[in-house]
C-alpha cells in the first residue's frame, strides 16, 4: 500500500529518531515499563509507520466494504444505514418474570430478544430434578417444557423481532419449543428469525456446559443445520462462539483463533453430510468478546472477517458472497467487571462497546455493571443499555465506515492477528482438528496458562486494575439487587408436575421413541424433537433418552 | 500447625481400626509426613499387614490410568471387596507444592464405604512413586482393604519403582499418544506383568496393540519372576515364569475391565503357588528395610554431624575443592560412623 | 529431605456451572505457593466434596460458585463437614457472592468469601494467616 522506497525511508528516518530524540527524552524520562505489550501479552512497538505494514495491499487485504475480503465491513454502507442491533441478554427465575423484563426491554428501545436460561435448562435437566438443586433461576429463565416456552414468549410478536437463544447442548430442544409455540399461534417457522447458540465444540473448549462426548454432539449440531437450510430460511442455526473461550481466560489471538477453528468445523462436517457450501454458509453467525484493549480488539474483528472470507472461498469453495461474509454479535467482557467500585464498570462497559461498533459489530450485548455481583438489576441494565443508545446517537463515530482502517497501528495489529491465527490453525492441523485437539486437552492447557499467565501480572500490578490493584477504596455500596419472586421455584415445580399428569402421556411415550430410534439410525433429529416437543414432552424426558444413547463426556483435566 | 486437637496415635489407630475414616486419613497423614509419629504409626499397624494384593497402576501421562483405576475398582466392588487407592502425581520442584487431579476420573467411587481414596505428591521422589507410598500402603492393608491399587506419576520415563512396591504391575499404553508405544523407550516393559491397550474405542487401537505383540514377541526369551524379566533360554511353553498377557480396554465404558481383573486375580495365584510370592514379598521386605534404613541412618549422620557441617561440605565439592567420596568420608568421620 | 507437613487443600466446584477458569487459577497459584492441592472438577455433589476432604485429610477445602446457587450449596456443604468430624477445616469460598450473603455464609463457619478480582496473593495471604503459617516453621512457599 505504500511505496517502497518511502517506506524504506521512513524506517531509516525512524530509526535515526528513536537513536536522537528519543534516546535524549529517554535519558531524563524512562518510560513507565521497560516493554509494553497489549493486553494478550503481544509487544506493542512505541510508534507505528508506514514501514510496520509495507506488504499491506489495500485491494487483496482490505478492499472495500460489503466487498471481498471484509475486512472494512460486511455490509456496504454499515452503520450509515441501519445501527446495530441492541440486544441485551436477559433471564432469570421462572418464564413470567422473564416475560415481563422481555417486554419492559422491548418498550425501551430495545430492539431484539436475547434468551439466558438458567443451568438446570443449559444442561438439560426439569427444573425438578436432583442435579438441579439450589440452580433454579440463577443464571437465566427455566424452561423445562413448551408450556414454560409458552408463558416465556406470551404477547412478543415473534414475527417482528428476533430472538437470540443462549443454548448449547439442548439447543435443538428449546429451539423446537421455540418453533412449536409460534406455529401454535399460526406464525409458520420460515418467518421466525433468530439465533440459537448451539456452539458446542466451544463448551468442550472453554464454558464446560456440554453433555454429550463431541461427536453425537456434532451430529446433532448438523442436524440443526440442515434444518434451518431446509425449513427456516431466517434462522441462524448456530452462533460460533469466542465470548466464552475469552472468558475462560483466552488471549484475544486465541479467541480468534480457536472460534475460527470452530466455525471451519462445522463447515467440515456440514459439507460431510452432503450439504452445499452455499446453502448453510450464509446462515452461520459469530459472536465475539469485547475486552478492554481497544485497538487489539478492533483489530481482531477486522482480522476476523478477512480470514473467514478467505477461507470460505478459496478452501472450501464458496460462491455466494454471503457466504463469505463473517457477521457477529458483541458482547462487552464480563471477565473484566470488578466487584470493587462497581460504577467503574459503566466506564469499562462503555469503551469495550465502543471498540465492538469500530470493529463493525451486527449486534451487541453491553453488561451491566452490577453482574460482578449478582444479577444485574433493571436500572443497572438500563444504564448498560443506554451506553449503547450514547455511542450510536451522540458520539458521531457511526458516520464513516471503518474509522480507523489504515492506522499504521491497527491495520499492523490486524496483520498480525491473521498470522498468528494462521499458526494456531496449523498447531491444531498437526493434532488431527479441533475435535482430536480437545481430547487432548490442547485448548484447554492454552487457555489456562494465558489465564494463569495474566492473572499474575495482576497480582504483580504489572497491569492495573482500578480498584482491584491500585486506587483502592473501601466503599460500601448501595446496588439495588435483583429480587427473585420467592414462590416462583415452587410455582415452576408445580406447574411441570401437573403438566406431567394431563397431558397425553401415550403421545408423549410414542414420540419419545421415535427421538431413540432417530438417534439410533442416523435420521435428522430435528423433526421427532419438534413432535415431542408438541406433545409435551419435557426438556429432561428428551436429554434423558439422548443422554441414554449417546453417552456423556467428562473432559481430559489439564491446568 | 493449626488448632486441631489432636487425639493420641493410640486413639487414631484404634479408632482406624474399627473403621473410622477421618481415623485412617489422619493416621495416613502422620505417615506421610515421616518423623517419631509414623515410626510409631507403623510399627502398631505392622503385624496388621500382609493380606492385600497390591497392584500398581503405570503408563505415560493421559493413557488413561486414572479412569482405569475407577473401573477396576468399580469391578472390584462388584466382586465383594473393598479397595484402597494411592494415586500419585508431582510435585513442582520449584514450590515443592503439587497439582492432584487423579480424583477428578473416580467420581464414580466416591460415595461407596469399601473404597478409600488417597492422593499423594511425589516430594521429592524420582522414581514414580511418592516418598511415603509403601507406609501408606502397609496403613491401608492393615485397614483391611483386600486390593490396593496404585497409580504412579504419568511422567512416561522409566518410573520403575512400583516394580518393588507392587505384586502385580499394569502397564498401560494407549493409540494417538505421538509415538507408537512409548513403555518401550522408557524401560518399562520390564517391569510389566499385565500389559493393557486402554482408549480400544480409538482409532489406532490396533496399531497399538500388534506393535506390543511384536515386541514382546522379540528379542530373548523371557521369563518373568515377576516385575523382573530375566532372560533365560527356555523353551516355549515350559515356561515357570508368567507370560504378560496384553489387554484392551474401554476404561471410560469399563469394557475388558472384568477380563483385567481376571488376569490380575490369575497374576496373584500364579505369584502364590509358583513361590514367587514368598521371593517378592522377601523382595519388598528388603525393599522396605533398605530405605527405612537409609532414613535413619541419614537422620542419625545429620543428627552427629555439627550444625552447619553438612551444607558446607556440600559447597567444598561443588567448589571442586574435595570430591564427593573424601566428603562422605569426611561427614562419616565427623559422625563417628566409620566402617572400619 | 524436610519432613515438614505439607498444607493440603481441596479446591472444588459444586453444581452445575462450568467455568473452572478462577478455581484452576487459583489451584496454580496455591501450588506455587507451596501448597498440595487436589482438584477434583467441576459439578462435584456437596457429599463427594465433604468425602474427598475427609479421604484427603485436608487443611482447608476452596470452593467455586459462579451460579447463585452458593446459598443452596454452602449450608449442605458444611452440614456434611460437621457430620463428618471436620469441624477444623479452614473453608473459603470464591464466586459471585453478593453482600448480603456474606455474613450468613460466615455464620455458617466459612472463613473467607473471596469475590471476582481477588488477588491470588491475597487468598494465599489468607490461607498463610489463618493456619499460622507464618509463625512457625512453615512449608517451603514460593
Ligand atoms: N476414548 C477413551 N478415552 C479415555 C479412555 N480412558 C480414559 N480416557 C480419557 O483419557 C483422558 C485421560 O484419562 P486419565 O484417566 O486422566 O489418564 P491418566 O493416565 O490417569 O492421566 P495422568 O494421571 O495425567 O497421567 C480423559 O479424558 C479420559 O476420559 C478410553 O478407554 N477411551
Ligand atoms: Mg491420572
Amino acid at each position: 500500500m505504500y511505496d517502497k522506497e518511502q517506506a524504506r525511508k521512513v524506517h531509516e528516518e525512524k530509526e535515526r529518531w528513536e537513536e536522537t530524540t528519543v534516546q535524549k527524552a529517554l535519558s531524563r524520562f524512562p518510560e513507565r515499563y521497560e516493554k509494553f505489550t497489549t493486553i494478550s501479552g503481544k509487544p506493542v512497538e512505541r510508534l507505528y509507520t508506514p514501514d510496520n505494514v509495507v506488504d499491506l495491499d489495500y485491494f487483496r487485504d482490505l478492499g472495500f466494504p460489503g466487498e471481498f475480503p471484509f475486512t472494512r465491513g460486511p455490509y456496504p454502507t454499515m452503520y450509515r444505514g441501519r445501527l446495530w442491533t441492541m440486544r441485551m441478554f436477559a433471564g432469570f427465575g421462572t418464564a413470567e418474570e422473564t416475560n415481563e423484563r422481555f417486554k419492559y426491554l422491548l418498550a425501551e428501545g430495545e430492539t431484539g430478544l436475547s434468551i439466558a436460561f438458567d443451568l438446570p435448562t443449559l444442561y438439560g435437566y426439569d427444573t425438578d430434578a436432583p442435579e438441579a438443586e439450589g440452580e433454579f433461576g440463577k443464571c437465566g429463565v427455566a424452561v423445562s417444557s413448551l408450556r414454560d416456552m409458552e408463558i416465556l414468549l406470551d404477547g412478543i410478536p415473534l414475527d417482528e423481532i428476533t430472538t437470540s437463544m443462549t443454548i448449547n447442548s439442548p439447543a435443538a430442544v428449546i429451539w423446537a419449543m421455540y418453533i412449536v409455540t409460534a406455529e401454535k399461534r399460526g406464525i409458520p417457522r420460515r418467518v421466525l428469525g433468530g439465533t440459537i447458540q448451539n456452539d458446542i465444540l466451544k463448551e468442550y473448549i472453554a464454558q464446560k456446559e456440554y453433555i454429550f462426548p463431541p461427536e453425537p454432539s456434532m451430529r446433532l449440531v448438523v442436524d440443526t443445520i440442515e434444518f434451518a437450510a431446509n425449513e427456516m430460511p431466517r434462522w441462524h442455526p448456530i452462533s460460533i462462539s469466542g465470548y466464552h473461550i475469552r472468558e475462560a481466560g483466552s488471549t484475544a489471538v486465541q479467541e480468534l483463533a480457536f472460534t475460527l477453528a470452530d466455525g471451519f468445523t462445522y463447515v467440515e462436517a456440514a459439507l460431510e453430510r452432503g450439504l452445499d457450501v452455499d446453502a448453510f454458509a450464509p446462515r452461520l453467525s459469530f459472536f465475539f468478546n469485547v475486552h478492554n484493549d481497544f485497538f487489539e480488539e478492533i483489530a481482531k474483528f477486522r482480522a476476523a472477517r478477512r480470514i473467514w472470507a478467505r477461507a470460505m472461498r478459496d478452501k472450501y469453495g464458496a460462491k455466494n458472497p454471503r457466504s463469505w461474509t463473517l457477521r457477529f454479535h458483541a458482547q462487552t467482557a464480563g471477565c473484566t467487571l470488578t466487584a470493587q467500585q462497581p460504577e467503574n464498570n459503566i466506564v469499562r462497559v462503555a469503551i469495550q462497546a465502543l471498540a465492538a461498533v469500530l470493529g463493525g459489530a451486527q449486534s451487541l450485548h453491553t453488561n451491566s455493571m452490577d453482574e460482578a455481583l449478582a444479577l444485574p438489576s433493571e436500572k443497572a441494565v438500563r444504564i448498560a443499555l443506554r451506553t449503547q443508545q450514547i455511542i450510536a446517537h451522540e458520539t458521531e463515530v457511526t458516520n464513516t465506515i471503518d474509522p480507523l482502517g489504515g492506522s499504521f497501528y491497527v491495520e499492523a495489529l490486524t496483520n498480525r492477528m491473521e498470522e498468528e491465527a494462521n499458526e494456531y490453525f496449523r498447531r491444531i492441523e498437526s493434532l488431527g482438528g479441533v475435535i482430536p485437539a480437545i481430547e487432548k486437552g490442547f485448548f484447554q492447557q492454552e487457555i489456562a496458562d494465558a489465564a494463569f499467565r495474566y492473572q499474575l501480572e495482576v497480582d504483580a500490578k504489572r497491569r492495573i486494575i482500578v480498584g482491584v490493584n491500585e486506587y483502592v477504596e473501601e466503599e460500601p455500596l448501595e446496588i439495588p439487587l435483583l429480587e427473585m419472586d420467592p414462590e416462583g421455584y415452587d410455582r415452576q415445580v408445580r406447574r411441570l408436575q401437573e403438566l406431567r399428569r394431563t397431558r397425553d402421556n401415550r403421545e408423549v411415550t410414542r414420540t419419545l421413541h421415535e427421538v431413540r430410534e432417530a438417534a439410533r439410525n442416523g435420521k435428522n433429529l430435528m423433526y421427532p424433537i419438534l413432535d415431542a416437543v408438541a406433545a409435551y414432552a419435557t426438556l429432561g424426558e428428551i436429554m434423558g433418552i439422548l443422554r441414554e444413547e449417546f453417552g456423556e463426556w467428562e473432559e481430559p483435566v489439564w491446568f | 500447625m493449626n488448632t486441631r486437637s489432636a487425639p493420641s496415635v493410640e486413639e487414631l489407630i484404634t479408632a482406624a481400626l474399627a473403621g473410622d475414616r477421618r481415623a485412617l486419613a489422619r493416621l495416613i497423614t502422620i505417615v506421610e509426613n515421616d518423623g517419631e509419629q509414623a515410626r510409631a504409626v507403623l510399627q502398631r499397624l505392622y503385624p496388621h499387614t500382609g493380606r492385600a494384593h497390591i497392584v500398581g497402576i503405570t503408563g505415560a501421562p493421559g493413557t488413561g490410568k486414572s479412569t482405569l483405576v475407577n473401573a477396576m475398582a468399580r469391578e472390584y466392588r462388584q466382586r465383594g471387596m473393598t479397595v484402597g487407592i494411592i494415586a500419585i502425581d508431582p510435585t513442582s520442584p520449584f514450590s515443592g507444592g503439587a497439582l492432584l487431579g487423579d480424583r477428578v476420573r473416580m467420581k464414580d467411587l466416591v460415595g461407596d464405604p469399601g473404597v478409600y481414596i488417597r492422593s499423594m505428591a511425589t516430594r521429592g521422589s524420582l522414581g514414580g512413586l511418592a516418598r511415603a507410598t509403601d507406609d501408606v500402603v502397609l496403613v491401608l492393608d492393615a485397614m483391611g482393604f483386600d486390593r490396593i491399587l496404585i497409580e504412579t506419576v504419568g511422567v512416561g520415563q522409566a518410573e520403575v519403582d512400583i516394580a518393588s512396591s507392587a505384586h502385580t504391575v499394569i502397564v498401560v499404553e494407549a493409540p494417538g499418544l505421538g509415538d507408537d508405544i512409548q513403555a518401550i523407550k522408557a524401560g518399562v516393559l520390564e517391569i510389566a506383568d499385565i500389559f493393557v491397550v486402554n482408549k480400544a474405542d480409538r482409532e489406532g487401537a490396533d496399531r497399538t496393540f500388534m506393535a506390543l505383540q511384536t515386541m514382546l514377541g522379540l528379542g530373548p526369551r523371557t521369563v518373568r519372576h515377576h516385575g523382573r524379566a530375566m532372560r533365560v533360554d527356555m523353551p516355549e511353553g515350559t515356561h515357570e515364569g508368567w507370560r504378560p498377557p496384553i489387554f484392551k480396554t474401554v476404561a471410560t465404558r469399563g469394557e475388558g475391565v472384568p477380563e483385567l481383573v481376571d488376569a490380575v486375580e490369575q497374576h496373584r495365584h500364579f505369584l502364590e503357588e509358583s513361590g514367587e510370592m514368598a521371593r517378592r514379598e522377601s523382595e519388598r521386605a528388603a525393599h522396605l528395610l533398605d530405605h527405612i534404613l537409609r532414613d535413619a541412618l541419614m537422620a542419625r549422620l545429620l543428627e552427629r554431624v555439627p550444625e552447619g557441617n553438612f551444607e558446607a561440605t556440600v559447597e567444598r565439592v561443588a567448589a571442586r575443592e574435595i570430591d564427593p567420596y573424601a566428603a562422605v568420608e569426611h561427614l562419616m568421620h565427623e559422625a563417628a560412623l566409620e566402617a572400619e | 529431605m524436610a519432613s515438614s507437613r505439607k498444607v493440603r487443600v481441596l479446591v472444588a466446584k459444586p453444581g452445575l456451572d462450568g467455568h473452572d477458569r478462577g478455581a484452576k487459577v487459583v489451584a496454580r497459584a496455591l501450588r506455587d505457593a507451596g501448597f498440595e492441592v487436589i482438584y477434583t472438577g467441576i459439578r462435584q455433589t456437596p457429599e463427594a466434596i465433604a468425602e474427598a476432604a475427609l479421604q484427603e485429610d485436608v487443611d482447608v477445602v476452596g470452593l467455586s460458585i459462579l451460579s447463585g446457587a452458593h446459598m443452596a450449596l454452602v449450608p449442605k456443604i458444611m452440614r456434611l463437614l460437621k457430620e463428618k468430624g471436620l469441624n477444623d477445616v479452614l473453608v473459603l469460598v470464591g464466586g459471585i457472592i453478593p453482600d448480603e450473603d456474606v455474613p450468613k455464609l460466615k455464620a455458617l463457619g466459612v472463613k473467607g468469601v473471596f469475590g471476582p478480582g481477588t488477588l491470588t496473593t491475597d487468598i494465599i495471604a489468607f490461607i498463610r494467616r489463618e493456619l499460622n503459617l507464618d509463625t512457625e516453621e512453615a512449608p517451603k512457599a514460593a
